[in-house]
């Protein structure tokens, strides 16, 4: 049997140098004095990260992208807890519809979705602006959020609010006491989820975008010009080692979720598969 | 003995709950006394929890009226009926400490502080968990959490507990040393208890009366004694302890009803309301039945009257404390005959497969079923 279990350790080293090698040379070519990305580097510097942060479109476009992920992550969060506990908790007319629609996203390519939000508000006349890719980013990162709260919500005990209630808790207080601290480390992952879904989302948002441009926006107009290069490839850096402090905090969550009684197996695959 | 009769602590009458097609609980009508300890006992999905579930308030029913202390209560909203509950599964709030789940309640209705504090406390005393109220429940075992659960169902000072199955998730010995407790502080607080349970010993140890359900009916209302001495279907002979069925047909009816089996023996059952002609079927315990070496030895009962067959024993078991034995009556069928092995002598008849004996129990406990 020893002879034939070569292939496996050959491949996961495989998948790694695929997934991190990328990575890697990004991280160097940010610390690289040369504007050309070539090898061998022709020295170390830190120079393009303190360029980053005194290009101000640059940062302004940082700035519109933690904007629009806060705004569209909270707006989408509550639409998806609201949803998930009518969806889990309650019975109602056309819930498989509501649940298909609410999922839907997920499955029509951005680049779709992208397109039919210009006609739609060009359609209207909603002018173009960090409002409407807000508004377009909600509408894509509410699947992951109702999809992690829902797991949570069908893996506790529903005797719980029935406990509460025959305790004397109203409706508002058996959520405000039971059903939302026991749902809490869920919302917190699916806003976390929804934040990273809406900050690193470029095909729609470079479609609706308005004279202010996100940062993948940004990012990708300022590719065009060689001299950039290096500003992009230290921005890339930045934004990576943030994405992975968010990765370890869903991680960390995601202990949390397991080890509270309450657990819910489906809430913690919901997360790996996205992260 | 003449005092009148407490109001019910809880009454339903001609309660009917349907989940579309299919009827969960069918005109139920019951009256539950202050300070009782009632079971609703069945097999599961005879309607026991669901009609449980109705006096809490978790489902409103489909046709009747719930009463608590004979006001009308079959609209109001679980969390307004002040009515205690326990889950098999317990249902501690797993975010909160022992003391804040007891508590939970107690903070609903703004309990000031220290009066809080003290009622939790006793609450734990009286379930016998003082000293773990800064625990978690998941730090807990199983018989601690339904403790805590207990003591969070009593502590609001509700005017009924209702208990779905509490103890199912123990193992048996912890259930059996819980049920007594339970039972004795029941009748130390004299609060009613509305007790849900497939267990029928936990149902009659328990007690004072009970309902025993099938298929969304309750089929009997009494105290233990009485469901089990003279119960009153097939389905009560067959679902509380072990009876012997023997099909028969009525022959005579007066002081005494004479029924004759198939293959012609016939036996004698206390006075019933039955008609000549009538097939019925006679359920007998096992342990109310006796064998002996001879006819004659079995006739001569100490007090009463005896029914005496023949029959030929076809195996014997030995359990321990007492030995059954399976005898062919002939064509009315087997019995099983429960003889306590420290039964003295004169009673005790050592026999073995093969042998031929007489069967023998006292007219008195003869059951006389309908079909």
């Amino acid at each position: 049997m020893r002879h034939r279990t070569w292939p496996l350790p050959a491949y996961y080293f495989a998948l790694l140098a695929l997934l991190y090698l990328p990575l890697a040379i990004l991280l160097l070519f940010a610390f690289n004095s040369g504007t050309i990305l070539v090898f061998p580097l022709k020295g170390l510097t830190l120079r393009w990260f303190g360029q980053l942060f005194a290009t101000e479109a640059l940062m302004r476009s940082l700035r519109n992208s933690l904007l629009v992920a806060a705004g569209s992550s909270v707006v989408a969060t509550a639409l998806a807890t609201c949803g998930a506990i009518a969806f889990v908790r309650f019975r109602f007319k056309g819930k498989g519809l509501f649940i298909t629609v609410a999922l839907l996203p997920l499955y029509v390519p951005f680049v779709v979705l992208g397109v039919s939000l210009l006609l739609f508000f060009s359609t209207l006349g909603v002018p173009r602006s960090l409002l409407t890719i807000g508004a377009a980013h909600s509408v894509v990162s509410l699947p992951y959020a109702l999809l992690i709260v829902t797991a949570r919500l069908v893996g506790f005990d529903p005797h719980l609010e029935e406990a509460a209630m025959s305790l004397g808790a109203n409706y508002w207080q058996t959520l405000r006491r039971v059903i939302l601290p026991l749902i809490a480390p869920a919302i917190v992952a699916a806003w976390l989820t929804a934040f990273t879904v809406s900050f690193d989302e470029f095909a729609i948002a470079n479609l609706v975008v308005g004279r202010e441009p996100t940062l993948p926006v940004y990012l990708y107009s300022q590719l065009r010009m060689t001299s950039r290069l290096p500003l992009v490839v230290a921005m890339a850096a930045v934004v990576m080692v943030g994405t992975l402090s968010i990765f370890l905090a869903l991680a960390w969550l995601r202990r949390i979720l397991a080890s509270t009684p309450a657990s819910a197996a489906g809430a913690t695959s919901a997360l790996t598969a996205r992260a | 003995m003449s005092a009148i009769p407490p109001p019910p602590a809880v009454r339903l009458e001609a309660v009917s709950k349907r989940f579309g097609e299919h009827t969960a609980v069918e005109t139920v009508t019951l009256a539950i006394a202050a300070g009782e300890f009632f079971s609703l006992l069945g097999p599961s999905g005879c309607g026991k929890t669901t009609t449980l579930r109705i006096v809490a308030g978790f489902e409103t029913p489909s046709a009747g009226s719930v009463f608590l202390n004979e006001v009308e209560i079959t609209e109001r909203p679980a969390h307004l009926r002040k009515i205690g509950m326990v889950f098999q599964h317990y249902a501690l709030f797993p975010h909160l400490s022992v003391f804040e789940n007891i508590a939970f309640p107690l903070r609903l209705r703004r309990t000031e502080g220290g009066d809080m504090r003290q009622r939790v406390s006793h609450a734990l005393e009286m379930v016998r968990l003082p000293g773990l109220a800064g625990r978690m429940p998941a730090q807990l075992s199983g018989g601690q959490q339904q403790r805590v659960a207990l003591a969070r169902a009593l502590v609001f000072h509700p005017s009924v507990v209702l208990l779905d199955e509490p103890l199912g998730a123990l193992d048996l010995k912890l259930r059996k040393a819980m049920q007594l407790e339970l039972k004795t502080l029941q009748r130390e607080i004299g609060l009613t208890f509305v007790y849900v349970t497939h267990d029928q010993e936990e149902a009659l140890t328990m007690s004072d009366r009970m309902a025993v359900m099938d298929r969304g009916r309750v089929l009997q209302v009494g105290d233990p004694r009485s469901i089990y001495e003279r119960p009153a279907s097939r389905f009560v002979a067959d679902f509380i302890g072990v009876s012997n069925f023997l099909p028969g047909r009525v022959r005579e009816v007066g002081v005494e009803a004479t029924i004759e089996l198939d293959g012609g023996a016939v036996v004698r059952a206390g006075p019933e309301q039955l008609t000549v002609g009538q097939t019925v079927t006679i359920a007998v315990r096992p342990e109310r039945t006796r064998l002996a070496g001879a006819p004659g030895e079995a006739t001569v009962g100490p007090e009463g009257r005896w029914n005496v067959l023949p029959g030929v024993i076809r195996e014997l078991i030995y359990t321990g404390s007492d030995t059954q034995y399976f005898v062919e009556l002939g064509p009315a069928g087997v019995v099983m005959v429960r003889v306590p092995n420290d039964t003295p002598p004169e009673g005790r008849h050592q026999a073995r497969p093969g042998e031929r004996v007489w069967v023998r129990w006292e007219v008195g406990s003869t059951a006389v079923l309908l079909a």
